[in-house]
């Protein structure tokens, strides 16, 4: 679509009172364009600056610390006067929450995508939906207020012997948090599933079921693991449930119901007491922040690989 | 009953019992949310008053209040707005009417799609090292307007996009066929026919930034605030002052955490009823977010 109008031979005095100059309009149409290119540029210097700060400052920090420790030690204690810089025990903590929350997402999210998308009427639909969001704009940290002071003395109730502090209330609560995203793209995605192929299905004899989970949860596979890897990555990045609930003790361990912290948790925890600009100290943060981006750059490769691999074509 | 006539029996009831679920699970997301806010409502309702709304942070749990929270959260939101908004919206209006086909097009678009995926405190870590101590903005309303700013332009870029894409093209071929030129188009035609998808987008991505609490932590938000920030007008010329955007900030949502994160539960009353008004700042503005959508809808039919 090329705007430029062309040149006609007509006079354009007939048109507008006085006539503008003719390049005018033209520099004009050139400086927008460039400012709006320059607009979509910024994006980029975004990007540019987040990796090329947390590089820099991890870089830095390697020199002091080495990259084997970093990968093998099995105490992350970079502020104690024994310091020991090994990233395990934020990744396990990190792991934990996110399994947890997985574990409660995607099935709570898929179901509600199949309902939403094979059984709902329009009516229930077009409530449900807005409600849901509403579950996703809720403050991250008003949800850590109700893990700490909700779901845990809950779960309390059930395990007499769990600590305030634990991963268990943090996963769950981050799961709720997330159901939203892994169920509206998932049913967007189930919505675009061709009528046809339900239809042949029902056709064949096959109940709701049977076309929901056979015919139309695989056709529409590729965007459901869309939101599947939203979901993870989202998990992996939540920050305020963790930190107010989970506890913030470095500790090598799988079990759930013991505190520990997580990459983003500890990110929280240095900004919050004053290690001094340039220390060991503060750049832990940086390689811890290096450490989150590169897992969550990797979930959304991998989602990506997974998408173009499940494409279906109708 | 014939064995077939049992096999359909069986599976019809497995049907309903699928549906059963689903609806059960639908109940049970939305009772969360219930459970949630009766739980701030119960804990904090009674410690609304006046006198939270207008006092300073303090010692004493009793006194404490919010003043400082919400002015900080208003005066961040406007920097925050007014960086985001400009850029995201050019930036949308680009990529959809005028990027041509080819690599360093792929390349933004890449980009875009990978910041939407960056976890929240990452861009916190970012302004720490660039914002504050490269170009020594301070840790102050500019920084952390400028952080929450960053954070929100994919999504206004992506839900601009959205918009702007759901303009059909006869549309702007009547506008090119009177001889419009390209921007006239999109400032006449495009821009005002996408201004509710826009609009729902602007306003969902800063009702999300409403609630961020973690990039603003590691910029350096201070939760203990016992004054406002310099006015943003003055006596003399030229009236309007910029004093404040170089004050340390702090906002509602770091308000909060500072009262759950201690130990005494009478600053856990007063971290209920932050929340309660943090919950209705943000469920406000996603109802004029579903509003905006709704009326848009319904008005225009291409």
């Amino acid at each position: 679509m090329e705007a430029n109008v062309v040149e006609m031979p007509v006079e354009k005095n007939v048109m507008c009172g006085s006539p503008a100059p003719r390049f005018v309009p033209r520099l004009q149409e050139k400086v927008i364009e460039r400012l709006l290119q320059l607009a979509a540029c910024v994006s980029v210097a975004i990007t540019l600056g987040i990796v090329g700060i947390l590089s820099y400052e991890s870089l830095l920090f390697f020199q002091q610390v080495s990259i084997v420790d970093f990968m093998t030690d099995r105490q992350w204690t970079p502020l104690f006067a024994d310091a020991h810089y090994g990233i395990l025990p934020l990744v396990s903590g990190t792991l934990v929450t996110t399994t947890v929350a997985l574990l409660v997402a995607i099935p709570m999210g898929s179901l509600i995508a199949i309902y939403l998308s094979e059984y709902a009427s329009r009516g229930v639909r077009e409530c449900v939906k807005p409600a849901l969001e509403l579950l996703s704009a809720v403050p991250t940290v008003v949800y850590g207020y109700f893990a700490l002071l909700f779901v845990t003395p809950t779960l309390q109730k059930l395990w007499p012997g769990l600590p305030g502090f634990n991963m268990l209330s943090a996963g769950l609560v981050i799961g709720l948090m997330i159901v939203p995203y892994v169920s509206s793209v998932s049913e967007d995605a189930m919505r675009a599933v061709p009528v046809y192929l339900r239809e042949g299905a029902f056709a064949l004899g096959a109940t709701r079921m049977q076309t929901a989970l056979r015919v139309v949860f695989p056709s529409a596979l590729s965007g459901i693991t869309a939101a599947y890897v939203l979901g993870v990555s989202r998990a992996i990045g939540e920050t305020m449930v963790v930190a107010i609930a989970a506890g913030m003790q470095p500790m090598l361990t799988l079990n759930p119901l013991e505190p520990a912290a997580t990459m983003t948790a500890y990110i929280v925890q240095v900004s919050l007491g004053d290690v001094p600009h340039g220390s060991v100290g503060y750049r832990t943060i940086f390689a811890t922040g290096l450490m989150l981006l590169s897992i969550t750059l990797l979930f959304n490769i991998a989602g990506h690989v997974l998408k173009k691999r499940y494409r279906q074509v109708y | 009953m014939t064995p077939i006539q049992r096999k359909i029996a069986r599976r019809k009831a497995l049907d309903r019992f699928f549906a059963f679920e689903g609806l059960t699970v639908m109940a049970l997301a939305l009772l969360v949310l219930l459970a949630l806010v009766g739980q701030l409502m119960a804990d904090g309702l009674t410690r609304l008053s006046w006198q939270f709304l207008t006092s300073f942070p303090s010692r004493f749990p009793a006194q404490a209040g919010i003043i400082s929270a919400w002015v900080g959260t208003i005066l961040v939101m406007l920097v925050t707005a007014l960086a985001a908004i400009p850029l995201g919206v050019g930036a949308a209006i680009y990529l959809e009417e005028y990027a041509p086909k080819n690599w360093a097009t792929e390349i933004i678009e890449i980009n875009i799609a990978t910041l939407a995926g960056v976890p929240s405190i990452v861009y916190g870590l970012m302004a720490l090292g660039l914002l504050v101590y490269q170009f020594h903005l301070g840790q102050s309303f500019l920084t952390a307007g400028l952080t929450l700013g960053m954070l929100i332009l994919p999504m206004i870029i992506i839900a601009t996009r959205e918009a702007i894409r759901s303009v059909p093209p006869s549309v702007r071929e009547a506008a090119y066929a009177l001889g419009a030129t390209k921007w006239q188009t999109v400032r006449d035609h495009v821009v005002p026919y996408s201004m509710g998808g826009m609009l729902t987008g602007m306003i969902l991505a800063l009702s999300r930034a409403v609630g961020e609490t973690a990039p603003l932590i590691t910029v350096g938000a201070l939760s203990f605030i016992a004054f406002l920030p310099h006015p943003p007008w003055q006596d003399a010329f030229p009236f309007i002052s910029f004093e404040w955007l170089f004050d340390p900030f702090t906002v509602m949502p770091i308000q909060m955490f500072n009262w759950v994160s201690r130990p005494q539960e009478e600053f856990h009353v007063n971290a209920a009823a932050a929340g309660l008004i943090l919950l209705a700042m943000t469920l406000a503005m996603n109802a004029v977010a579903i509003a905006i959508r709704a009326r848009f809808r319904k008005r225009i039919h291409w």
